[in-house]
């Protein structure tokens, strides 16, 4: 398997997309950076030291390759979704099957590397946020595997609509605060986190779920993510002899996204798309496409596209996926959006709803409603392309924390 | 001279600290806010801190996270809480204004535009607490030719070899965060301020005032003896809130209860500057 977070170095050729960010955490000099309060500067300062002393200690790769491997249990599978690809008429669909992680999505690939990192600062207690409760449970369960204390904090409504995953957590011994502010959703769980942070600065660590956040959390975070990308490019290389002409994966914060698009982004023949959710419609209002319908502000640590308004207030977003129902992005993004590395599209309620079905139909397996983003897009485009197009879509997630809410959308009493 | 030094100046000559208090702009509402503003120096006030509403105070206790989202459902905006300033420096031209908030929204006004507004609207200081000095080249050039002085939080946390990074980017005073922690949750005992203050003041001639966790006034002394001035926020806010009607609007209580509470603290703290050294 390959070195999963190596690829800074491997990277250093001119002109490439892989050497951001700067010493600063700046992405293209603008995006990204350190906005926290000066009780948290100190901390942010010994975590990047913590982990550029872990990425260059070979010890660290080793220990992360063993629980990649014998506890989250990857390589995932590249899939060839044969009735997919008929049904769509177009495009090859591959499928980069991360809802087969232990932990039902790509999560683990993250907060099993943070943890790591943890431990070797000699942390002992862990705070996270959660929105759909697939980065909250990741968490809880590396609490669990490790023995240390872990808190929650979740928006009250992401409570409400991801039950199951709040009872995980429970069960991993987690506790999960739920978080009244604002509209109860992954940004006031944000904030709620953050809070907690600064005030048990001596003995936590926070572990932060997507690239978005003050340095070192985007690059690190992505790094981590970036063992999607390596294998799906071994894996397409071994399944047609060649690179993928197509990347397709939804976007919150983004950390799926990035990890299967950094190591792509000096491979200018294949096409990189983000899909936001863009919840009621683009223009309704009621939306989480920061990158489409947002403007470049400062939240949460990082300048980064924010949906906000003419005041500089942030906009609550809006997306059926708890996940993926946050006003920003990771600060990455926005780079590679203004630079046109990679494009960035929405995908509606609705859309990923009929993309939840058709998925579930026609290939038997159920996906995450943030991933059904993406497989909605993919609808969209594969049919637009030749068939010997090479189009791969990561599954980021599996769907069965969604039932629920499926159902309700379906007109379903469970 | 800055009308922030010169207050400082005029206070260390009287032996005494000085009491800042915060308000929240436009909470509850604009006229009650500014009325408070206005009586803030009558009741005790050497210094004032307005409160710029933003949605997502990330470092703010509920006292505070509260008082923001009531001021920005009164219609708070960046042009508001100036427009306030504005009035005020009409019959006070003293007391120095100290606009605190986050950075998004001055970020969205333009650094420039604001640092202009904000001192043409008699704003002497700023503190944009998710702006650190790392990242503080935005601002320092056009408030510095704006007259704008920067005040710089450091905290506990703060180690010695970064006090003088922050410090060198600090202007008008210093504002120690006393605890680590969130605003209005808990206080620092007199015997952790008595060892942290020297360490500050080594690394810095401006004065220094303490805060997050000042409440009563027996701490607003000890702080503002011990340092050069205390900041007193949730407690206030917190009196402020419990006046309120069930609609989160002003009650006749409102502003006496919270003018009486400054008076307090102003006269505990000016207690202290009598004592001997």
């Amino acid at each position: 398997m390959a070195n999963p977070i190596e690829h800074g170095a491997a990277a250093a050729q001119s002109n490439s997309f892989r050497q951001q960010p700067d010493e600063h955490g700046h992405f293209g000099g603008r995006y990204g950076g350190r906005f926290v309060a000066e009780t948290l500067m100190p901390l942010i300062l010994e975590l990047n030291e913590a982990y550029e002393a872990a990425k260059a200690d070979p010890a660290f790769h080793r220990e992360l390759v063993y629980y990649q491997t014998d506890y989250i249990g990857r390589p995932s599978p590249l899939w060839f979704a044969r009735r997919m690809t008929e049904a769509f008429g177009g495009a090859k669909i591959y499928l980069k099957r991360e809802e087969l992680n232990h932990t039902g999505s790509h999560k683990l690939n993250n907060v099993m590397g943070q943890i790591l990192l943890a431990r070797r600062m000699g942390r002992t207690r862990i705070v996270a946020e959660t929105g759909a409760g697939q980065h909250g449970v990741a968490t809880a369960t590396v609490c669990a595997l490790f023995g240390m204390k872990c808190v929650i904090y979740m928006g009250a409504t992401d409570v409400e609509r991801q039950k199951p995953n709040v009872f995980r957590m429970r069960l991993l011994g987690a506790e999960v605060v739920p978080v009244t502010a604002g509209a109860g959703t992954l940004k006031d769980a944000m904030n709620e986190a953050m809070r907690d942070w600064v005030a048990n600065v001596a003995d936590t660590y926070m572990l932060i779920g997507t690239v978005a956040g003050p340095h070192p959390y985007p690059a690190m975070v992505r790094d981590f993510q970036s063992v999607i990308g390596e294998e799906t490019k071994e894996q397409m290389r071994a399944a047609e002899g060649r690179l993928p002409d197509v990347v397709v994966a939804a976007i919150g914060g983004g950390s799926n996204a990035m990890g299967i698009f950094y190591p792509f982004l000096d491979d200018a023949s294949v096409r990189l798309i983000g899909v936001e959710a863009a919840g009621h419609g683009l223009d309704s209002g009621k939306t989480a496409a920061s990158i489409e319908r947002g403007r470049p502000g400062v939240l949460h640590g990082n300048r980064t596209y924010l949906l906000q308004n003419a005041d500089g207030q942030i906009d609550e977003a809006h997306s059926i996926s708890a996940g993926l129902d946050y006003p920003g992005v990771g600060p990455e993004h926005s780079w590679l959006n203004d630079i046109g590395r990679a494009e960035y599209v929405g995908a509606t309620d609705t859309e990923a709803l009929d993309a939840f079905q058709l998925c579930t139909k026609l290939e038997g397996i159920i996906p995450a409603l943030e991933s059904a983003h993406a497989v909605a897009y993919a609808a969209k485009l594969a049919p637009t392309l030749p068939k010997d197009t090479l189009l791969v879509v990561n599954l980021s997630g599996r769907g069965d924390k969604d039932i629920f809410t499926v159902a309700e959308h379906l007109g379903v009493t469970l | 001279m800055s009308r922030i030094a010169a207050r400082f100046k005029t206070l260390a000559a009287e032996g005494r600290g000085a009491l800042i208090p915060y308000l929240e702009a436009y909470d509850p509402d604009r006229a009650t806010s500014l009325e408070l503003l206005r009586a803030m120096p009558a009741a005790g006030a050497d210094l004032i801190e307005v409160g710029m509403p933003f949605s997502d105070p990330s470092a703010d206790g509920p006292v505070i996270q509260a008082a923001a989202l009531r001021g920005l459902k009164a219609g708070a905006t960046l042009v508001g809480v100036l427009d306030m300033v504005a009035e005020f420096r009409k019959e006070d031209d003293a007391t120095p204004v100290i606009l605190m908030g986050y950075v998004n929204p001055v970020e969205s006004y333009g650094y420039e535009r604001f640092c202009n507004d904000a001192a043409a609207a008699g704003v002497d200081g700023l503190i944009l607490v998710d702006l650190p000095p790392e990242e503080g080249s935005v601002i320092a050039a056009p408030a510095q030719a704006a007259g704008l002085d920067i005040i710089r939080l450091v905290a506990p946390t703060t180690p010695d070899a970064r006090l003088e990074y922050v410090l060198a980017h600090a202007s008008g005073f210093v504002y120690y965060v006393s605890i680590v922690g969130i605003t209005g949750t808990r206080s620092a005992s007199a015997h952790d301020l008595a060892s942290a203050i020297p360490r500050v003041r080594a690394a810095t001639n401006l004065p220094i005032a303490i805060g997050f966790g000042v409440r009563t006034p027996e701490q607003a002394a000890q702080a503002s003896s011990i340092a050069d001035g205390a900041v007193v926020a949730s407690a206030l806010l917190a009196t402020l809130a419990e006046t309120l009607d069930a609609q989160g609007r002003a009650t006749p209580q409102t502003l006496p209860r919270v003018l009486e509470q400054i008076g307090a603290l102003a006269q505990a703290v000016r207690a202290a500057g009598q004592k001997p050294a």
